[in-house]
């Protein structure tokens, strides 16, 4: 596909010679009707593959639904009941809920850091920013590979460079809190420079003279970034938050491409990285097909997503300067 | 220029080592996949390329577990072929909703705004069994159809074609006699080349490198995505890990090329998308 980048005005049609309307009411049916026809396709094509397997899931939930099975009884709620019980479950959202708070707070930290560095006069100012931000264009299971290799027990450069610091070689897959940390790095290096550009662009966003008078007044850099940047930017940051609250949940490709093998779906032999979605793969596909049990790990993934985001909305406003408005229910 | 603005040396070597952390695992993945298996087991780590990587990629395209060649096809095939359709269906669309009156707009483009905020995880299994039923397991229409167009495309070209197009344009256009597919194709399509790139670069790449979903429904190790054939190598060959590293190298490859040429576009797609949003 040929794509031309530059910016020009927009060709106006080649005049032609006038020739008298033809079709009056063609032309108004056009008018009135061809919206929908260019609307059309995303709502087809969403409502077969999007909103359909949506509201499928739950009907799917409520029943004892095996792929051998000629039967699929209604069971009412009892994949949920036996979901609240299983202790696998539960282990995979700590998991989850663990590697998303200990990846996404220094990411968020270490993306206003990085954005406050490139909001200054630059030399080369896109190489940097394309510096920061490749992580974000490489193939995750390609990087996911990698980075299991860097933190290989025995031949790891990671334990290699721990080792000159004096600290003994950690086994990263084998321990619970050392794979969440391996797997934070993950998702952090992908994503920091990402959030990066965007807080710049809030950044470019604040008129300069808030800093010139505040700089009057005396306030040092330091001071100017967490009394004018910071509360500034607190759309941008809620934004980024619930953007990688809603990614972070899902967590999938990451976890399951630093674990390898035949079971790699568990997260490990004792489940020590398995996610909420690799749960929900585990039971959904290879090797159960249990569908019913898997669409129950569905939803409720996605009433815990809905949670973690109320949540942190809810802390975010709290914090921040000025203004502290009580949540009215 | 006030002092704040500038930017002095430790700017600079702060930079460098957030750029040295973010380009140093690419670099490396192509140091392993130039040199033999054995480059893994060295103290210290080799840090110059060597020169194995034909060797490498000829063992790699022999792999009879990865199909490796298969999946890079394969992957080409879907990314050109949602990419067009992506772009195509969203300005249309985008069009429609910022240009053109009709009953309904507003209710409509809400829906689309909500779809963006569902998880795709929540489909995963009825699709499956949808695709079960229409019996394209295992084939590329299952990978393809459901992406053919997407609500964060129709919204980010319904905003760009607020601005970008000119209803006076439109409005001669319609004087001229002009349908509305011909105004599309020559007013509307012309003004929003430069967003129609920035979402067919974005939905390129998202596309070569999702995993998810054609990890669940492409289980026939013989058909896989390029993706899959990663997945395929890692989990099966321990320890010929220059071949795995070949493979990383060559699936990240189109990417960096696509980020190399059009990195500008993509930096100002994100940052303008910040902004908006």
């Amino acid at each position: 596909m040929a794509v031309q980048l530059d910016a020009r005005p927009p060709v106006a049609p080649a005049p032609r010679s006038t020739r008298p309307v033809r079709g009056v009411r063609l032309s108004r049916f056009d008018t009135k009707y061809s919206p929908y026809l260019y609307i059309a396709p995303f709502f087809l094509l969403f409502g077969v593959f999007g909103a359909y397997p949506l509201a499928y899931t739950f009907w799917v939930s409520l029943h004892d639904w095996d792929l051998l099975g000629a039967e699929h009884p209604f069971i009412g709620l009892d994949n949920y009941s036996q979901l609240l019980a299983d202790p696998d479950f539960w282990h995979s959202v700590v998991n989850t809920l663990g590697i998303f708070v200990i990846s996404t707070v220094p990411q968020l930290l270490a993306a206003l850091w990085l954005a406050n560095l490139l909001n200054r006069q630059l030399r080369a100012r896109t190489t940097w920013r394309m510096a920061v931000l490749v992580p974000n264009v490489t193939s995750t299971a390609a990087v996911a590979i990698v980075f299991a290799v860097l933190f290989g027990r025995e031949f790891g450069m990671i334990n290699w460079l721990l080792d000159h610091v004096g600290v003994s070689a950690i086994d990263w897959k084998a321990n619970r809190f050392a794979a969440w940390v391996a797997i934070s790095t993950m998702v952090d290096w992908r994503w920091t420079g990402y959030n990066a550009l965007i807080f710049l662009a809030a950044m470019q966003a604040i008129p300069r003279d808030l800093y010139e008078s505040a700089s009057i007044d005396g306030a040092g850099r330091a001071r100017q970034f967490w009394s004018i940047t910071v509360p500034l930017l607190k759309p941008t940051i809620i934004f980024a938050v619930i953007i990688s609250t809603i990614g972070g949940l899902q967590l999938f490709t990451e976890p399951r491409m630093f674990n390898s093998g035949t079971n790699a779906i568990r997260g490990g032999p004792l489940r020590e990285s398995q996610t909420v979605t690799m749960y929900m793969f585990e039971n959904a596909f290879a090797p159960h097909y249990n569908f019913g049990y898997g669409s129950a790990i569905a939803w409720l993934l996605f009433a815990l997503i809905a949670v973690v985001a109320a949540i942190n909305v809810l802390l975010l406003r709290r914090l921040g300067g000025g203004s502290r408005k009580e949540v009215s229910r | 220029m006030t002092r704040v603005w500038s930017a002095s040396r430790l700017t600079y070597l702060a930079l460098a080592l957030s750029a040295l952390l973010s380009i140093f695992p690419i670099y490396w993945m192509f140091v392993v996949a130039s040199r033999t298996s054995d480059a893994m087991g060295q103290v210290p780590p080799p840090l110059t390329p060597g020169g194995n990587l034909g060797a490498n990629i000829a063992r790699l395209f022999d792999n009879t577990d990865a199909y490796f060649l298969t999946g890079l096809i394969n992957s080409t095939i879907v990314a050109v072929t949602v990419t067009v359709s992506v772009v195509f269906f969203a300005t249309l669309a985008g069009f429609a909703f910022a240009k053109l009156r009709f009953r309904g707009r507003n209710a409509l483009l809400l829906v689309i705004v909500a779809t963006m905020m569902v998880p795709t995880q929540l489909g995963v299994i009825p699709l499956y069994l949808l695709m079960t039923k229409l019996n394209w397991n295992d084939r590329l229409p299952a990978v393809i159809v459901p992406a053919l167009v997407t609500g964060f495309g129709v919204f980010m070209m319904r905003q760009y074609a607020g601005q970008a197009v000119s209803t006076e344009l439109i409005e001669a256009a319609r004087m001229d006699g002009c349908n509305t597919a011909r105004i599309y194709w020559n007013v509307v399509l012309p003004a929003l080349r430069p967003a129609a790139a920035v979402l067919g670069l974005l939905t390129f790449m998202t596309t070569w490198n999702d995993f998810l979903w054609p990890y669940a429904v492409l289980n026939d190790p013989e058909n896989p995505t390029v993706q899959l054939s990663l997945r395929a190598l890692s989990d099966g060959y321990y320890q010929d890990m220059s071949q795995v590293f070949t493979g990383t190298a060559i699936a990240t490859l189109p990417l960096l090329l696509v980020f190399v040429l059009f990195g500008r576009q993509i930096i100002g797609g994100i940052m303008e998308g910040a902004v908006k949003a």
